[in-house]
């Protein structure tokens, strides 16, 4: 390394902002290296979501026109044969009701948990990272053991939730057959898990709040709650919209709970009269248990139509919603 | 106003004020309900079913937690199922921290036609709910004779929409133009000023990443549990099968379930900091 007079060109690398880029043709021809690596490095992702994400989702929707079964293997072309026997299924508009409440029963109140719970953890707290890590202990354990976990405490006969109500002198609850109460239990499960990595999102957004904004509310003779409503609200919206789009996307597709919250283990009714069956639940009974794949086709991708639309309505709720009480609203 | 000095305003607007006993109430009651079904389920663990026919059950754990065990590994093939979580759980980890982060390095900074529309159809992608592909998934599957082996559960995971996304914001925050310029000019190849140049600086979002990854594919069930068997299953799928007896024996199946948890509990004490640390960060970038 003797003199260097001249800068080196910023050889493919994106200049720094202020300096224009200066790319020559021959610098280009001399290093193939700087032109084709950033494809090599993108393509994995590229590749992997073709193959295993993108393409079996566009097969579902070519495979939902055909009725196919084990004594059909190649199917029999039957256009919206599938969507329509869907739109008379009892069992699917069954499923369909079961997965909103449960969707509802557990995004609703986890979510107004959540940001309690970081409003919580927002103060002066003695060793303020154990009290996060506490929270968000649920999150770590897998969906099967909070399954079968919460499946006991949920029994019947013998659920220690059943023995605290009689303890309390209420009357036990049939948590599996009651459909509502199922779905009750359910949602717990869902809450018990979610809510504390939501309430971490959330405090973080609330410590991104600029303390200026705070002060000047408090010199106005806001009150703390006011404070809350008008200040930390309206500024925690995309932080919300963001949990809830994500709660929105994986809280449709719920699955493993029900699956094992079933009192008759393995079975993928979803209790004995589907009270508790979700939509992939069924989509997965028809689909491995009855091997009806253009029928189980129809109905992931109506499930994937019902999650976009839920989640652009979520989108513009969630907008609407965080907005109240800010007048600059832009 | 007078009445209130400066420091007092910045303090309360703050929420710096000291927190109060009630605070400190609710998070242990919060704490209390986060931990207790663990607790619950060695308790049931460590006795016989019979405990929960009990009118008030005992709060104490018992001695048959290691007998419990054993039946675990005789009831379902558990060593297996151990193998194969850490070899399934530790390939896509490998892999996607590997991926991402060279992903994340060209979005970020690197510069090349396209860039910008196709970081965003991967920003685009994290929407896809993927998992609803799994129908022909599996016929490819077994199409190419994978149902049942590893490299099914393996390869759709190799690399993820958030992973790439987390670790091209992290790259571009980050790694400063002027060093991987540096490294140009003293004539590394472009994979040398990754390995040299990015990789050491976003080790922190890519230890993140794969602690994440490990976990979301340690506890993953839904395609397990449809593309293996229960001869060779991971660790869920064969918590399922625990479960799955006519008659379930809640002792055995909730030792089995003590002993899945046990050592992603371990992890989590140990790296519980950083695991918080990374979701915060995600949380503001994101």
């Amino acid at each position: 390394m003797t003199t260097v007079t001249r800068r080196a060109p910023h050889q493919g690398v994106a200049p720094a902002p202020p300096r224009p880029p200066k790319l020559t043709w021959r610098q280009r021809l001399s290093n193939m290296d700087v032109k084709w690596s950033p494809y090599v490095y993108i393509a994995p992702f590229f590749v992997v979501f073709g193959v295993v994400g993108l393409f079996p989702l566009l097969y579902t929707s070519y495979l939902s026109l055909f009725d196919r079964d084990l004594l059909d293997l190649d199917g029999t072309y039957i256009g919206l044969g599938n969507y329509t026997e869907l739109l008379r299924d009892s069992q699917f508009w069954n499923a369909l009701v079961n997965t909103l409440s449960i969707f509802v029963l557990s995004t609703g109140p986890q979510i107004v948990v959540a940001v309690g719970l970081a409003a919580l953890l927002n103060t002066r707290l003695r060793a303020p990272t154990g009290w996060r890590v506490g929270v968000l202990l649920p999150y770590v354990v897998s969906l099967v053991a909070v399954g079968i976990i919460f499946a006991n405490l949920f029994g019947p006969n013998y659920g220690l939730v059943n023995g605290i109500l009689e303890l309390l002198g209420f009357d036990r609850v049939d948590w599996q057959s009651n459909r509502f109460f199922s779905h009750l239990a359910i949602a717990t499960m869902v809450n018990w898990r979610w809510t504390g990595y939501n309430a971490l999102i959330v405090l973080a957004a609330m410590k991104a709040i600029p303390k200026e904004i705070h002060e000047a509310a408090l010199i106005d003779g806001a009150s703390a709650v006011r404070r809350f409503f008008s200040v930390t609200l309206p500024l925690l919206r995309p932080t919300l919209i963001f949990v809830v789009i994500t709660s929105t996307i994986g809280g449709l597709q719920i699955f493993t709970e029900p699956k094992l919250f079933d009192a008759m283990p393995g079975s993928n009714n979803g209790g004995s009269s589907n009270q508790f069956q979700t939509i992939t639940l069924y989509m997965y009974q028809t689909g491995f248990e009855t091997q009806r794949l253009g029928y189980a086709s129809a109905v992931a991708w109506v499930l994937f139509l019902l999650i976009i639309v839920i989640a652009v309505i979520n989108f513009l709720l969630t907008r609407r919603l965080a907005s109240t009480g800010v007048e600059d609203d832009r | 106003m007078t009445a209130i000095s400066m420091r007092t305003i910045r303090r309360r607007a703050t929420g710096d004020k000291r927190a109060s006993f009630w605070v400190y109430g609710l998070l242990i009651a919060f704490l209390i309900g986060s931990v207790f079904p663990f607790f619950w389920s060695f308790l049931v663990a460590s006795r016989d079913s019979s405990m929960l026919t009990e009118r008030v059950p005992p709060l104490l754990p018992g001695g048959n937690f290691l007998s419990n065990a054993v039946r675990v590994f005789d009831s379902v093939p558990f060593w297996r199922a151990l193998g194969n979580s850490i070899v399934v759980s530790g390939a896509v980890t490998l892999t996607t921290v590997l991926f991402s982060t060279l992903a994340g390095f060209a979005f970020a900074k690197l510069r090349f036609r396209g860039r910008n529309g196709l970081f965003l159809f991967v920003v685009a992608t994290l929407a896809v709910p993927t998992q609803l592909g799994i129908i022909p998934l599996y016929m490819a599957m077994a199409e190419f004779g994978w149902a049942g082996e590893l490299q099914a559960v393996i390869v759709p995971n190799l690399v993820t929409a958030i992973g790439v996304f987390w670790m091209r914001q992290y790259t571009a925050q980050v790694v400063p133009y002027e060093l991987i310029e540096a490294a140009r000019v003293d004539g590394c190849s472009m994979i040398r000023v990754y390995w040299h140049v990015v990789l050491p600086a976003v080790r922190p979002a890519a230890a993140f990443l794969g602690m994440f990854t490990f976990m979301t594919s340690w506890n993953d069930f839904l395609w397990p549990l449809v593309v293996l068997n229960a001869e060779n299953p991971t660790v869920q799928i064969a918590l399922e099968r625990l479960q799955s007896g006519y008659y379930i024996d809640y002792s055995l199946v909730l030792a089995g379930t003590t002993l899945a948890t046990i050592p992603i509990l371990i992890v989590f004490v140990v790296l519980g900091r950083q695991i918080v640390a990374g979701i915060m960060q995600g949380a503001v970038k994101g």
